[in-house]
């Protein structure tokens, strides 16, 4: 009666749960999964990636200067989106385009000054680097933007008016400055989130079948839901230690301001982190070897979550097939509701249905692992 | 001839151990080909559905036109008909739409009276990107209207107008950017499979001790750690770049040996890389966490989808032993440029010093690493 009530579930999960942080700490790499990683990958991107091109090098041919040209290129110039690089021919141009010292040409020709002053009016040749599609569209619509600016001011100059019939106006809500690290930097909590969850538990159930120490555990009287239980607690705590420094980084270092709830991102992360975590147990338990758990982990974890998560590439606009695969990736969910809380507040309609989405894949994920490792014993 | 024996032998056992194992096979086969037929398709900046609502409080004819535009707009997909303010809100709050374009009672007379009407477009800036990516659709469409209206009023044209090309890719489809970017991704992710946890499995299972007291000295260990990896990379890569050919067809205009000359200096650097940090981690856990360490940095910094040219100063100079961004910029200046090897020669260098450094490093630490 009294062994039986020493050795109660509660304290062997205590005892295990004692032996997982002991491993944590003996193995540096979990506890540099947990910060330092974060931490270093947050910083570097979030100083690193920006998709607001600035300074973009731009060519500025002028064939036959005139006042009316100078003042048109000047104009570009003082833009602090160019880095202007003055070119004599059009060839001279071309070539530094192909070179890619300039993304873009402006190339004013001989007639300019005398076309303007015709009814068909003067056209400005511009030529792009297509190849990065993106920075060509900036570039051109940067150009546009100098071009119209250029033609209003020489309206009134004239005193005459140049009426936009419908001009855009234009109300970016949650992200008024459109600075894209607001919207990067909760991206990346999410993915290095999901880089923190699997790869703390990719290898630690292979592990234990690799060197034996499953079967150990096994003849104590610890069943298997304590066993993973118990790796579930250890790392969950070191988890969210992870957790809470990328969110304070975001916050403290970048200044995105946090416009939800913090519970309601505790919660969703909590939920997410047990997700992670419970996809890290199922590759290690159905891979049974260390290595080729490894392996998944590299295939599964990051470039799904970079590129299928909504983080950078739009969803809404993938094939239908696509779509559906992002379904299974676990960030898709999270992307969508730190971008939510971050910038625009407790939704609760965005919030709810995604966290519904991460407790089902956590409850699946755990599942299998319990199944399966079930299963191997007999 | 001996050594060429020796390396021969472990090149033997290591491709022996990699696909011994049939879920260690599947993984080096099936992923790389699945993934770059869902990632070819996923990564594009190109919008093809803009959920958006209209808000039209005029119903003069002007502004039934412009919204008409809208419709015929293939990228626009209209979710929402709205009739008072306080709908915009949640709507845009639940992201069921990402723009709501509002038109204000006065629209249709303002235009009429030449003085120019505002089109009011309320966008989600979450992903502040997509949202300028809208803009500039909508814009479009406006620009459009715009140009109608002048036309069928008389009204002068602009006295100066822009003619804009984009060469190497007219349309300014960004999957042609994309393709080649994820080639050498998962390239890369392939050489980091074979090589980032090799030695350190040996090392925890003790069987690298047994390697070193063999007659094989560290460089033979090297080359027959180092073959497999290439050799795997190169097969993979081949497939897929067959795919991404004839499957995406993506123009391939420059020179294949050019390409495959960058391939194989960027497989050195990658096994060089995966077998630095293999050698440097005393379990595979270690071997594991240094793997992303260098693979997640070289991803985002080797300019795949945010240009380097946008990155502050420091970064870019860490980009600089980033093998990835050199190989990118192969990539894309064979495929959609048509570059041979004389324009490529910038690339090449860098990433054979970091082929031969890491490679070097490592073999050092093979003998070394002995604590």
């Amino acid at each position: 009666m009294m062994a039986s009530r020493r050795g109660g579930p509660a304290m062997r999960l205590g005892g295990l749960v004692r032996k997982e942080f002991l491993q944590i700490v003996r193995d540096p790499s979990s506890i540099a999964i947990a910060f330092v990683m974060p931490l270093f990958l947050l910083i570097l991107f979030g100083y690193g990636v920006s998709l607001d091109a600035d300074h973009v090098p731009v060519a500025l041919v002028d064939e036959a200067p005139s006042a009316d040209s100078t003042d048109f290129l000047a104009s570009l110039a003082a833009s602090h989106y160019f880095a202007p690089v003055h070119a004599r021919t059009v060839t001279e141009a071309e070539a530094a385009l192909r070179d890619g010292r300039v993304n873009a040409i402006v190339h004013v020709r001989a007639n300019f000054a005398e076309r303007l002053r015709r009814p068909d009016g003067a056209p400005v040749q511009v030529i792009v680097n297509g190849v990065d599609a993106n920075t060509a569209r900036l570039a051109q619509g940067y150009v546009e933007g100098a071009w119209g600016s250029w033609l209003a001011r020489r309206a009134t100059e004239r005193g005459q008016a140049l009426t936009t019939p419908a001009r855009l106006e234009q109300r970016i809500w949650y992200n008024p400055e459109v600075k894209s690290r607001h919207y990067l930097v909760p991206g990346l909590v999410a993915i290095i989130m999901t880089l923190i969850g699997a790869l703390l538990t990719a290898l630690v159930m292979a592990r234990e079948w690799e060197r034996g120490t499953m079967e150990a555990l096994l003849v104590t009287p610890a069943s298997m839901s304590e066993i993973l239980l118990g790796k579930l607690i250890a790392y969950f705590v070191l988890g969210t230690g992870g957790m809470l420094l990328t969110v304070g980084l975001a916050v403290f270092l970048f200044h995105v301001p946090l416009r939800g709830s913090f519970w309601v991102l505790w919660a969703c992360a909590s939920l997410f982190l047990l997700a992670a975590l419970g996809m890290g147990l199922t590759i290690s338990t159905l891979a049974r070897s260390q290595f080729v758990a490894g392996q998944i982990a590299i295939i599964a974890t990051f470039l799904p979550a970079f590129l299928l998560s909504g983080f950078i590439f739009d969803i809404d606009s993938m094939p239908a097939p696509v779509r559906g695969v992002t379904h299974v990736i676990l960030a898709r969910y999270f992307v969508s509701i730190v971008q939510t809380l971050f910038l625009a507040g407790d939704v609760w309609s965005v919030v709810l249905p995604n966290a519904l989405a991460l407790a089902l894949m956590a409850a699946v994920f755990l599942g299998i692992t319990w199944r399966k490792s079930r299963k191997r014993l007999e | 001839m001996n050594a060429l024996r020796r390396i021969l032998a472990l090149v033997r056992k290591e491709f022996l151990t990699l696909l011994k194992d049939p879920k260690s096979r599947m993984v080096l086969i099936v992923p790389p080909m699945i993934q770059l037929m869902v990632f070819g398709y996923a990564a594009s900046f190109d919008l093809k559905d803009i959920p958006y609502a209209l808000y039209n409080e005029d119903g003069g004819q002007a502004s039934r036109d412009l919204m008409a535009r809208f419709e015929g707009a293939p990228a626009f997909h209209r979710v929402a008909v709205l009739n008072a303010e306080q709908q915009i809100a949640p709507l845009v709050d639940r992201r069921d739409v990402l723009m709501v374009i509002h038109l204000g009672q006065r629209f249709s007379a303002e235009l009429l009276s030449g003085g120019g009407a505002p089109v009011q477009v309320i966008i989600d800036g979450r992903n502040s990107n997509t949202a300028m990516i809208a803009m500039g659709y909508a814009r479009a469409v406006v620009d459009g209207f715009n140009r109608d209206w002048r036309a069928a009023r008389g009204l002068p044209n602009l006295p100066a107008r822009l003619e804009t090309r984009a060469w190497f890719n007219p349309n300014l489809e960004s999957r042609w950017f994309f393709i080649p970017g994820i080639i050498g991704m998962i390239t890369l992710v392939t050489t980091m499979l074979v090589t980032a946890l090799t030695v350190a499995r040996e090392r925890e299972q003790g069987t690298f001790d047994q390697l070193l007291i063999t007659p094989m000295r560290p460089a033979e260990i090297l080359f027959g750690k180092a073959l497999p990896g290439f050799i795997v990379g190169h097969i993979q890569a081949t497939v897929i770049l067959l795919i991404a050919v004839f499957w995406f067809q993506v123009p391939l205009l420059g020179s294949v040996p050019a390409l495959y000359g960058g391939l194989a200096l960027f497989l050195m650097s990658g096994v060089g890389a995966g077998l630095l940090i293999s050698s440097l981690a005393v379990t595979q856990q270690q071997g594991l966490l240094g793997a992303f360490l260098f693979m997640v940095p070289a991803v985002i910094l080797s300019g795949f989808a945010t240009p380097i040219a946008n990155m502050p100063e420091a970064v870019q100079t860490l980009t600089l032993i980033d093998p990835l961004r050199y190989f990118l910029v192969i990539l894309r200046k064979v495929f959609l440029e048509g570059a041979g090897f004389a324009v490529l020669a910038d690339q090449y260098w860098p990433m054979a010093i970091i082929g031969v450094g890491a490679l070097g490093l490592a073999s050092g630490l093979f003998r070394h690493r002995l604590y």
